[in-house]
């Protein structure tokens, strides 16, 4: 891939509401030039989409619950893990799901309203599948950082002098 | 009328301006939603692993003075730094002098090789300090004036007609604080031709070497036969956002370096203990966050000199630091009231060329260490302004 196209991906990256002009004048590329690029890393699927980071405790009336679930699977022949990894991340439920190396196989994140609803969603629909020997879950308690985002920063603030040599 | 106070001050001290920037920033700080163009700092904090480092430093006791010259594994680390980045040899047992600051650097470099009179050729526009650092160390200032009609690079020309027979070394700055302009070799090659024909030291602030955006740095004491008569300073303030730490050093002859060892010896002892721990690490393992930082400024460059063309401002592109120069003529204004009225009408603070001496009148300098979010509203701001001027 061409340097600029990761220097594009990068930025987006960080903050997708960049505006097509503006990435265009950061790389030094001209805008039909830059929507190329985008276009193209989109057909290639380098971009998957544009997403916000929302930090659902500062919507008061929100109260959403996330846990992380290790999960023990016996591999099926021939498709090993993926078969039952499909099975697991199909449920809306799931909102991120890793294969991992060492002491359980899979680990998902899940959100739900309540707990409750989370805790149904494991002994009723993640326990029963078949391949699935154990389950382990996890309840977050406060979110600290979220894809290199740290929620709560409090150095956003410019404390440097108006003017300085 | 009060009759005249007897002043306590020496005179060389109560000569002294105050310095254009302390008046912008007095004006500047009384103002409400400012967007500061007019900081000469990085706007990132610190690489974490630095400041980590300096931490554990500390748990572990390290409190007390160091050496002089700085702790040894310093300035050996800074020593193999400049050794892989530059080429350049330095023995850290003597060649090696770790400062609070480049600001300090500068100051014991010029004062352990001038004699009172001696001169001292400056290139403007410069950073603010230079000027009185000549002065306070008791030598007398020639500044020659690089303008835009040569990128703001010196000619030799210029230069041979500022020397004089008593004309001990010259000050240059590449890249260069307010314009960004960055030296080629070729052009640190006629420099070193006239520092060997007449027989002077050059000065090299080389403190932005690691920013440098579109060619790859050349230090000035890496030219032919040039070590000898250089002296090198440079520090960790902007490559590693490292400002408040107060960090620096200067590398160059043995001679020179071991006398500038005695000054500061004997008025500030050594470089803060949990500072020089912090640098330790920011040369072992920062280079992966100068790389990043690079990147930021590099795209906010563009984006910024961009926008100034755009609103009509003639604009080079500089090469290096984080800052750019436009010229600001074209609103028939003067530097000073330029950026004293885009900083009433507009709140935006940039400073005005003048501070940085006579030929960087008609310009203002923009610092874009500052987010790009920043950058937008204030290229926004500025172009309102600079259009309503053009209309009336
Ligand atoms: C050209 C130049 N030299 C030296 C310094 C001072 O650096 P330090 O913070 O290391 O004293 C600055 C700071 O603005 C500068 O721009």
């Amino acid at each position: 891939m061409e340097e600029k196209e990761i220097e594009l991906l990068k930025l987006l990256e960080k903050n997708g509401r960049l505006e097509v002009e503006t990435i265009a004048s950061m790389l030094d590329l001209d805008v039909d030039k830059t929507k190329e690029m985008m276009e193209k890393l989109e057909k290639e699927s380098a971009i998957l989409g544009y997403s916000t980071l929302v930090n659902w405790a500062k919507v008061l009336e929100y109260d959403g619950v996330t846990a992380m679930i290790d999960v023990k699977v016996t591999p099926t022949r021939g498709t090993g893990f993926d078969k039952v990894a499909e099975r697991i991340y199909r449920f809306p439920e799931v909102k991120a799901l890793y294969l991992m190396s060492g002491a359980y196989d899979l680990s998902i994140s899940v959100e739900g309203k309540t707990m409750m609803e989370i805790s149904r969603f494991v002994s009723d629909k993640l326990s029963t599948l078949d391949s699935v020997v154990s389950t382990t879950t996890h309840f977050v308690l406060k979110k600290y950082k979220h894809d290199g985002i740290i929620f709560e920063e409090d150095d956003d603030q410019d404390r440097r002098m108006m003017v300085s040599p | 009328m009060k009759t005249q106070e007897k002043s306590y001050v020496a005179h060389h001290v109560d000569q002294l301006k105050p310095s254009g920037i302390r008046r912008f920033f007095d004006l500047a700080s009384k103002m409400e939603n400012v967007i500061s163009l007019g900081v000469g700092e990085p706007d990132f904090v610190t690489p974490w692993n630095v400041i980590e480092a300096s931490y554990h430093s500390l748990e572990r006791g390290f409190t007390s003075y160091t050496a002089n010259a700085g702790l040894f594994e310093l300035r050996q680390e800074i020593s193999k730094f400049l050794k892989t980045e530059y080429e350049l040899e330095y023995n850290p047992e003597n060649q090696v002098l770790v400062t609070v600051g480049a600001s300090q650097a500068i100051d014991v470099a010029l004062r352990a090789i001038l004699n009172p009179g001696d001169e001292v050729i400056v290139v403007e526009p410069s950073f603010v300090s230079y000027v009185p650092a000549v002065r306070l160390a008791g030598g007398v200032p020639i500044t020659v004036n690089a303008t835009e009609e040569y990128a703001f690079k010196i000619q030799a020309s210029q230069m041979e007609a500022a020397i004089t027979p008593r004309t001990k070394a010259l000050m240059i700055c590449s890249p260069n604080n307010p314009t960004g302009a960055v030296l080629s070799k070729q052009e640190m090659e006629e420099i070193a031709r006239l520092a060997k024909k007449h027989d002077f030291i050059v000065i090299s602030d080389e403190i932005y070497a690691d920013l440098t955006y579109d060619e790859t740095f050349t230090s000035f004491a890496a030219i032919k036969e040039m070590a000898q008569r250089t002296i090198l300073i440079s520090g960790f303030s902007k490559a590693f956002a490292m400002t408040g730490w107060r960090l620096g050093y200067a590398t160059g002859p043995k001679q020179i370096i071991e006398a500038m060892t005695k000054i500061h010896q004997y008025t500030i002892m050594c470089a803060p203990t949990m500072a020089q721990h912090g640098a330790l690490e920011a040369l072992r393992n920062g280079r992966s966050s100068v790389l990043e930082m690079k990147t930021s400024y590099r795209q906010r460059r563009n984006f910024v000199v961009k926008a100034l063309k755009d609103m009509g401002l003639s604009c080079h592109l500089p090469g290096g630091a984080f800052y750019v120069f436009p010229s600001v003529t074209s609103t028939g204004m003067s530097s000073e009231d330029f950026a004293e009225e885009l900083l009433q009408k507009q709140q935006v603070a940039v400073v005005p060329g003048g501070v940085f001496g006579e030929s960087g009148e008609g310009y203002v300098r923009c610092s874009y260490a500052t987010s790009m979010k920043q950058l937008d509203t204030a290229m926004k701001r500025m172009r309102k302004f600079v259009e309503e001027k053009q209309i009336q």
